[in-house]
């Protein structure tokens, strides 16, 4: 069955906006449908959609609590999209790093 | 200092430009000279591996500056721009490019704002327009340091919330 990049590849569904509101809503914790449903302000149909797009690529896994499912973010999965970025997000806070004792100095200076 | 001050990139797939914002705890007016002094601004540009040399640096409206960085091997890697607008301590706006590349012409727009804050304190907000979106995505690829990728808006800051 021919299926689009995205329900294969993290890089393709998290360059979805919503699909990163859906991770940003999860965070650290562990939340159902329900608890995304209330939190996104979204319908139902839709947060189950992005669900399940981010479950295919690994992006999030779903546990049953009884007749709940609860879904969490797998952050194993997420570590080679954020390495893509590391560099150039690593020379900009470093630089600012730098910086702020930069303009401590100067402050001192000021005084 | 409460909180420390977080730089924040946004750069969305698909788009030709990308965002980085800063706060800092400094009035404007000095956060504006450690952008124009080129003493200043040699201090804190680029990671601490790299060193940063300015071989011309005009600070003013139609000015032109080059600089250079080098890598504990001794890579060099060189970028130059024209200062279009440099209007204290508000804005400057210039073009950048990376010599680095194989042809010459892929030249960037970028806006710094500096927005003064309550409590002495400043904001900097820099846009980068690319000339296409594989310029922004081929930047970082192309391996030199300032480049970036295709961008995962706030992508760090959902993970460094999962790595607590």
């Amino acid at each position: 069955m021919a299926r689009t990049p995205t329900t294969y590849d993290p890089f393709n569904a998290v360059a979805e906006p919503k699909r990163r509101k859906v991770l940003e809503a999860l965070g650290v914790k562990e939340l159902s449908v329900n608890d995304l449903v209330k939190k996104l302000g979204w319908n139902q149909p839709m947060v189950s959609k992005h669900l399940g797009v981010l479950k295919q690529v690994g992006l999030v896994s779903e546990r049953r609590v009884g007749r709940q499912r609860l879904y969490r973010v797998n952050a194993a999965q997420l570590r080679p999209i954020y390495e893509w970025v590391a560099p150039f997000e690593r020379y900009w806070s470093e630089s600012h790093d730098r910086l702020d004792e930069v303009l401590q100095e100067m402050q001192k200076k000021e005084k | 200092m409460s909180t420390k001050n977080k730089t924040n990139i946004t750069v969305e797939p698909g788009k030709q430009e990308l965002f980085i914002t800063r706060e800092f705890d400094a009035p404007r007016e000095l956060v504006f000279k450690a952008y124009t002094d080129p003493e200043l601004y040699a201090q804190w540009l680029g990671p601490r591996e790299l060193t940063t040399r300015f071989e011309t640096f005009e600070p003013v409206s139609g000015g032109k500056y080059r600089f250079v960085q080098k890598d504990k091997d001794g890579n060099e890697y060189a970028f130059h721009g024209v200062n279009h607008e440099v209007n204290a301590p508000e804005r400057i706006i210039g073009t950048f490019e990376f010599e680095g590349l194989p042809e010459t012409g892929h030249v960037v727009l970028e806006t710094s704002r500096f927005e003064a804050l309550p409590g002495n304190r400043t904001r900097v907000t820099a846009q980068s327009v690319y000339q296409s979106v594989s310029d922004r995505d081929g930047m970082v690829q192309s391996g030199m340091e300032r480049g970036v990728n295709e961008g995962y808006e706030r992508l760090d800051e959902v993970l460094s919330k999962l790595q607590k």
